[in-house]
């Protein structure tokens, strides 16, 4: 069941929107109230969204080029000089290719870079195993420092976008290039290592974060609807995670599956088990990318493919409770 | 060339030869890179003494210009001049490599006053640099970066995506030095991996370029005083030098460039460093 107290959060509109376009339009908002933001790209800002901002605030762009190393030493240099850079890239060249520049340049001396990768997961679609990140949670988690926030929808990305700006030191925004139905209106808020219990029950726990968590709360509520009643949380804070939350849907349902357009090696998946195995051992069942690179084709076709789907999420729950 | 005067040379030196003798006391508490520490020591030495803006009592000094070592292995030579430039204590440097130590292998900002990045991965400091640069040039400070540079270092990418952009980006507050003492670890450049010719390598990214000898103080500030060299271009000083410059049985040897040095050759290495400075003293008539 859906408590009332959420209701109140959740959206009852029909609207799309892809998480890099609320990133972007928030971008451009918070331009006009903040002058120490600056944004860098790399040659990807009509993809990124940052085009918004680089149209309103031409003064504080940096276009890098093809070049994302040099652009994140380069926002780890604007930040010792106390700005607020947004930097951003595709998930797979934030994460992998300029990992050593996050790590030292910018992990290390605990530096405010906010980096806001998009076009991440199999999600991404036709672009193919080049083009989509199955890696970045598992190499942004494992670097200390960096905080990792995968938000669900565009109501989310805004709030994260806003709050990102107060919060102490770098992270990692993790968006996505399809559009998602919105799942909070705008009384939602967010809270850095705060999980949303948006369902109720005790047959089985099921996490989402980005991507994915509309296709789960679907599954979550279908469920519902055949009287299986389900704890669904929404995790977009992966590090630092809910510890709390976890443990209590845990020791409450018994079983666990998490669902997330990732590797299921290293990201939130990886996460809850580290939380459950040491403080609740709980049977966790990971749905994602099962540690093989992407391929081309629509996003839901692959999310079907690779057996994170509605269906695969019933089915599983349904296979697994006691 | 205007000749600096007898008593600058003489104090510069006085005081680039008293780092290379405190730099050889370090090496007693574990290995050093002694070979790019004394490469880049002159340099350094006038940077600080005559050339950077900079205040040691107060660090974090705003208008400060600021030192970015990019080749963060060479920071014998920036702890050495820190302490004598009054940042800390001198005896700061006798803890070097131990544990909590505020003078590890390589810098760390979070611990030493005076230490504007931890380097040490090579290849962060320029596009750093740029970094800040580029937030003098939208603020409209006038504030300058000095960034030092291995030869060997130029082998990694980022260097050259870093010298790309600060070309584009128009960068003349920001002066790059290159420690071109033509070693790196396995060996000569030239046959580990040219990074020949650097010159037109930099011109072509929009840099304008000086070379000179590294070990020659009227060169370095004469150099160091026309910066920058050109309106709107990012300025690069090419240094010649020779690796672990002083101390007569490391020059020019690779083996020097990480040296783990025995006990009895710290006293005999400090006297031949003193029998250097007092010949480069004679030759300014000091």
């Amino acid at each position: 069941m859906i408590p009332n107290e959420i209701k109140k959060i959740l959206s009852d509109s029909n609207e799309k929107i892809a998480t890099r376009k609320a990133y972007g339009e928030k971008l451009a908002e918070l331009g006009e109230v903040n002058n120490d933001i600056v944004v860098l790209d790399c040659d990807l800002s009509k993809s990124t969204k940052t085009n918004i901002f680089a149209k309103k605030f031409p003064g504080r762009f940096f276009n890098f080029g093809v070049a994302e190393s040099n652009m994140m030493s380069v926002a780890a240099g604007l930040a010792t000089m106390g700005k607020i850079p947004f930097a951003s890239t595709f998930g797979v060249f934030a994460s992998k290719r300029a990992a050593d520049q996050v790590s030292i340049s910018v992990a290390y001396p605990k530096l405010g870079v906010k980096i806001c990768a998009t076009h991440t997961g199999i999600s991404v679609g036709e672009d193919g195993a080049t083009h989509q990140a199955i890696e970045d949670v598992a190499i942004m988690r494992s670097i200390p420092n960096i905080k990792v926030i995968s938000p669900s929808d565009g109501t989310e990305t805004s709030r994260v976008i806003e709050k990102i700006i107060d919060i102490e030191g770098p992270c990692y925004v993790r968006l996505c290039r399809g559009s998602s139905p919105l799942i909070f209106n705008q009384n939602y808020k967010f809270e850095l290592g705060k999980g949303t219990r948006i369902m109720e029950g005790n047959k089985a726990t099921i996490i989402s974060a980005g991507f994915t968590t509309h296709i789960a709360l679907n599954a979550a509520k279908k469920l519902m609807g055949g009287g299986i009643e389900v704890d669904f949380i929404n995790m977009s804070s992966i590090k630092p995670i809910d510890e709390d939350l976890l443990i209590d849907s845990a020791k409450k349902t018994g079983l666990v599956i998490t669902v997330e357009d990732h590797n299921i090696i290293g990201g939130l998946g990886s996460a809850v088990c580290e939380v459950l195995s040491n403080n609740s051992p709980t049977r966790v069942i990971r749905l994602g990318v099962k540690d093989k690179f992407g391929a081309s084709g629509t996003a839901d076709e692959l999310i079907k493919a690779y057996g994170f789907d509605e269906e695969s999420i019933i089915s599983t729950v349904k296979e697994n409770i006691v | 060339m205007p000749k600096i005067s007898k008593e600058l040379a003489t104090k510069l030196i006085n005081k680039s030869y008293k780092g290379r003798k405190n730099i050889l006391k370090m090496a007693k508490f574990g290995e050093v890179h002694i070979g790019g520490a004394y490469s880049s020591l002159d340099i350094i030495t006038v940077l600080y003494n005559e050339i950077m803006k900079h205040d040691p009592k107060n660090p974090d000094w705003k208008d400060r210009d600021r030192f970015i070592l990019s080749a963060g292995h060479k920071c014998l030579a920036l702890y050495v001049t820190l302490a004598d430039q009054g940042y800390f204590d001198e005896d700061v440097l006798w803890t070097y490599n131990s544990f909590d130590t505020r003078v590890p292998m390589h810098p760390d900002e979070k611990v030493l006053p005076g230490i504007e990045f931890p380097t040490g991965s090579l290849g962060h400091g320029l596009p750093v640099s740029g970094g800040i640069a580029i937030t003098a040039k939208r603020d409209g400070d006038d504030y300058r970066v000095f960034c030092v540079l291995g030869d060997g270092e130029c082998g990694e990418g980022s260097i050259w995506e870093s010298a790309m952009a600060a070309g584009h980006h128009k960068l003349d507050n920001l002066v790059a030095i290159l420690d071109r003492n033509k070693l790196q670890v396995n060996g000569r450049t030239e046959n580990v991996m040219s990074t020949a010719p650097l010159e037109d390598k930099f011109l072509a990214f929009g840099w304008e370029v000086k070379t000179i000898n590294g070990h020659d103080f009227n060169q370095i500030y004469e150099t160091l005083t026309s910066i920058p060299f050109k309106k709107d271009k990012p300025s690069l000083i090419i240094i010649d030098t020779i690796k672990c410059k002083g101390l007569n049985f490391g020059e020019d040897n690779f083996k020097f460039h990480h040296w783990h040095c025995e006990s009895d050759k710290v006293d005999e290495g400090i006297e031949l460093v003193e029998k250097v400075r007092r010949e480069e003293l004679a030759k300014v008539g000091g």
